[in-house]
């Protein structure tokens, strides 16, 4: 399985025994869905070797990390740390070798100790490659001409990045900014901006260069113009403005294809893009957006259960949406940029069927939603009750008989009950205004007879 | 400046207290023998019974307020009670006018003995003809009114404090009577229950402009804290135009009551009742305890009207949970005062141990309402007309216009001159 090959991934991410589409039922051999933060031992096995295939770059290592030290299961974690190691070894970063090195602590064997000769050869190497850019560098600069200076920086910056000094190559990056000639230049620039921010965690800068990039005199072309909308998207999911972020991704054409696999792959784009947007959006934006939207199939046909959860969702069936979304959990909670937002992404979804449950009927029995959302009556109860108290579903509880009444307020009396409300506070404050009044006045002349 | 003799200054009452100008005449007259009347003073009680109050009002009241402002006479004098509400019910309410300091210190003379001899209720009714007397608009707040309230909280006569706290005051002599004032009709509304009200008094005193901290706000603000909580379920923050010297210090003298507002709005009964005990002798010592047993109760029917919100029927044992209390039967107890107060709308069903929450019955159809509704209305539009007329009045103030004229940007010659180049 080729990391090369487009789009032809069988069921990426998820389980290697769940073959057809939405038969998500019971399996024998899958134990229960374990929940939180790390996913339990024995919960499904991603595998890893075809998850990393679909990205090249920096991202695979930090991605494999991630996935180590989140996995909590020893056999994942050594094969994790044991392909980031033989990742880096194809690199230059010998900080980020020395790391994984201390992660693994000798568990796999010889091969994988510390290569003392390796480190000193690529720092010696690195010495005098950077003396070398730098000596360009200074020479262009004196020759002041343009274009050379641009490139300096830009390999400079090249450099720092496969050497693993983030910050340096951000730096040298945003320096080319002012040799920049034409839009072209710009777009590269804020890309590479875009992807060192990106690696570093700081997504404001990420928005930053996006609309920079957009701003740019001439169109830019469409597998830039798809990129600039991942970086988006991306960065607003870090900010947790789910809604924009879903749209970002719902924006994403097809010409994306592989070309941004050193930051996201088109899984990605598919489930971060479909889960936002459930969370996020109305029904007419689902369907219009979502559902009937043509380039974002082709993302959702990578990823078949988000596309198949969509449309359990459209369609009401609850409880099978529900169940995909616990099924996807334990491999979207080591995914490095989504796991701090799988809960509240999986409330807002949750909040969101159980309010779009309600909505069309005048009474509810509780026994059959429970059933429907696969929870028992009291759980439920329960849920109903926070969100009356949050507003979100006009209705009353019938305990004893445990049914949903829906319940519209009288608009008249309401506002009966506001009007005269308004007049007592009116009456209230107008009163001891004066009052105020008064007794500021005869400060004031107090105050004014002194002084005469 | 002759020393005039009594019998001279009884002569000269009698004899000017015809018309207007010969009053005018005998007040400049009765200033100047004030020393003499007050050296005076034991002899005076016998020249009482030639004078008639109603006619010689001023004279008498001269007389009387020397007389009253004699120690000795106070307490040998054991008609001295007497005969100052005598006066109080037969004097003439422009001559008093003339000199109203003499006519308060007389008054607060006769509340120091009232309070003194323990018997409140023997001063409430003289003290309200007084207030009436002595007030030249209903609007207008006297010395006298603090007093008032003061006896009738004394005599635990709620009631009869209403007549006065009901009138709208405007005018404020003496900002000092106003703290009082509100303070004082502040607890008589609480004794009262009428806890809007009380909480309306209280928040008059702690926004009034002060500039240095008093202990009568700080007292107001700790009933106002238990009130609020009472009233709202949490203490709301100053208003805009609280003076700043309210807002800075008054929180530091309240710790107890501010760390109870902050410890009922988690919820927990517990840590109400805990939070009680630690400061049990505080409240005790501000004698706030009453309330402060209030507020705990008032944490039940908070989150009882919570679930009115939520739930159509409800069983007593999920309310007793929902509410922290221990059975059932104190739910129903609780659900019972609740609905006989008014303040929810349910029926119980003793049968299934069910509780069922209705809406407010109230349809504002009826005839009394929309009578309601109309009186709202026109008393509003007054009120509303007042403040236009005060804003007006400000804007014609010469005061203001220098201020306004000093402060304005300096414009062209040939801009529109809003204020006149006289008051620059």
């Amino acid at each position: 399985m080729d990391g090369g090959d487009e789009g032809v991934v069988v069921a990426p991410i998820g389980d290697e025994s769940m073959c057809s589409n939405g038969g998500a039922v019971d399996d024998p051999r899958r134990p229960p869905a374990s929940s939180g933060k790390a996913a339990a031992g024995g919960g499904e096995q991603m595998d890893l070797e075809a998850y990393v295939a679909l990205y090249t770059g920096r991202t695979r290592v930090s991605r494999l990390l991630f996935i180590a030290e989140r996995c909590g299961n020893e056999g994942m974690q050594l094969e994790a740390l044991r392909m980031a190691h033989d990742e880096i070894k194809k690199g230059e970063d010998s900080h980020l070798y020395r790391e994984v090195i201390a992660k693994i602590g000798g568990r796999l064997g010889p091969l994988y100790a510390l290569d003392q000769t390796w480190v000193d050869m690529v720092d010696r190497r690195a010495e005098a490659r950077k003396e070398k850019l730098e000596n360009e560098l200074n020479s262009y600069k004196t020759n002041l001409i343009k274009e050379s200076i641009r490139m300096g920086f830009n390999d400079l910056a090249d450099f720092f990045y496969a050497h693993g000094q983030l910050g340096d190559a951000f730096k040298n990056y945003v320096r080319t900014r002012d040799y920049c000639t034409s839009s072209k230049h710009i777009s590269q620039m804020c890309l590479n901006v875009i992807l060192v921010s990106i690696e570093l965690g700081q997504f404001m800068h990420v928005s930053n260069y996006v609309s920079k990039a957009e701003q740019a005199p001439e169109q830019v072309d469409p597998i830039t113009h798809s990129k600039l909308r991942c970086a988006a998207g991306l960065a607003y999911m870090e900010t947790k403005k789910y809604k924009l972020a879903a749209r970002k991704f719902l924006e994403t054409g097809p010409e994306l294809g592989n070309n941004y696999t050193d930051v996201i792959a088109q899984q990605d784009v598919a489930t971060y893009g479909g889960l936002c947007a459930l969370a996020s959006f109305d029904r007419t934006e689902l369907k219009n957006k979502v559902i009937d939207n043509i380039n974002f199939r082709n993302f959702l046909e990578l990823v078949p259960e988000v596309r198949e959860l969509i449309n359990d969702f459209y369609a009401s069936r609850y409880a099978s949406c529900l169940e995909y979304l616990e099924n996807l959990k334990p491999n979207l909670l080591l995914d490095i940029h989504l796991h701090d937002h799988v809960e509240t992404l999986y409330t807002d979804i949750r909040h969101k069927a159980i309010i779009q449950y309600t909505h069309p009927f005048i009474s509810v029995d509780l026994h059959t939603m429970a059933g429907a959302f696969k929870t028992s009556v009291a759980g439920l109860e329960k849920e109903l009750e926070a969100l009356i108290t949050d507003d979100k579903i006009q209705a009353r509880i019938d305990s004893h008989n445990k049914i949903l009444y829906a319940r519209h307020a009288d608009q008249r009396n309401a506002t009966f009950q506001r009007v005269l409300q308004t007049g007592v506070e009116f009456e209230r404050d107008v009163r001891s205004m004066l009052m105020r009044a008064n007794l500021i006045k005869q400060e004031s002349i107090l105050r004014a007879a002194r002084k005469l | 400046m002759a020393m005039e003799s009594v019998e001279a200054v009884v002569a000269h009452i009698q004899g000017l207290s015809g018309s207007q100008e010969e009053v005018a005449h005998l007040h400049s007259l009765l200033k100047q023998s004030e020393d003499a009347l007050r050296s005076q003073a034991a002899r005076l009680g016998a020249f009482f019974h030639q004078l008639d109050p109603s006619v010689h009002t001023l004279g008498y009241l001269f007389l009387l307020e020397a007389y009253s402002s004699d120690p000795v006479c106070r307490e040998q004098d054991g008609d001295f009670l007497l005969s100052i509400v005598e006066f109080i019910n037969s004097c003439s309410a422009e001559q008093i006018r003339l000199a109203p300091e003499k006519f308060i210190s007389v008054c607060k003379s006769f509340k120091d003995k009232v309070m003194q001899l323990q018997v409140p209720i023997q001063g409430i009714v003289p003290l309200r003809t007084a207030i009436r007397k002595l007030q030249a608009s209903s609007e207008q707040l006297t010395t006298l009114h603090s007093d008032y309230l003061l006896l009738c909280l004394l005599a635990k006569c709620y009631k009869a404090g209403l007549s006065i706290l009901d009138d709208d005051i405007f005018e404020v002599d003496q900002p000092r009577d106003l703290f009082l004032y509100c303070y004082y009709g502040g607890m008589i509304n609480i004794g009262l229950k009428r806890y809007r009200k009380a909480w309306e008094c209280l928040h008059n005193v702690i926004t009034a402009p002060m500039t240095t901290l008093n202990a009568i706000a700080v007292e107001a603000y700790k009933k106002y804290i238990l009130v609020s909580i009472i009233l709202s379920g949490q203490v709301p923050l100053f208003p805009k135009y609280t003076s700043s010297t309210a807002q800075r210090n008054l929180k530091s003298h309240t710790q107890p009551y501010v760390d109870l507002a902050n410890c009922y709005a988690t919820g927990t009964f517990s840590e109400l009742e805990g939070c009680i005990q630690t400061n049990l002798e505080k409240f005790q010592s501000d004698s706030n305890l009453g309330l402060v047993k209030q507020v705990l109760s008032s944490l039940y029917k908070r989150n009882i009207q919570r679930l009115t919100q939520t739930y159509l029927t409800l069983s007593l044992q999920d309310i007793a949970n929902a509410a922290q209390l221990k059975t059932p039967r104190e739910a129903e107890m609780h659900v019972l005062q609740m609905i006989q107060d008014g303040e929810i709308f349910a029926t119980i069903n003793q049968k299934d141990g069910m509780v069922s929450f209705h809406e407010d019955p109230e349809q504002y159809i009826t005839c009394g309402m929309i009578e309601h509704i109309d009186s709202s209305i026109h008393r509003l539009m007054a009120l509303s007309k007042k403040l236009g007329s005060l804003d007006e009045h400000m804007s014609c103030d010469p005061a203001y216009l220098t201020r306004i004229g000093k402060e304005r940007p300096r414009f062209d010659f040939d801009e529109f001159d809003s204020v006149p180049h006289k008051f620059l």
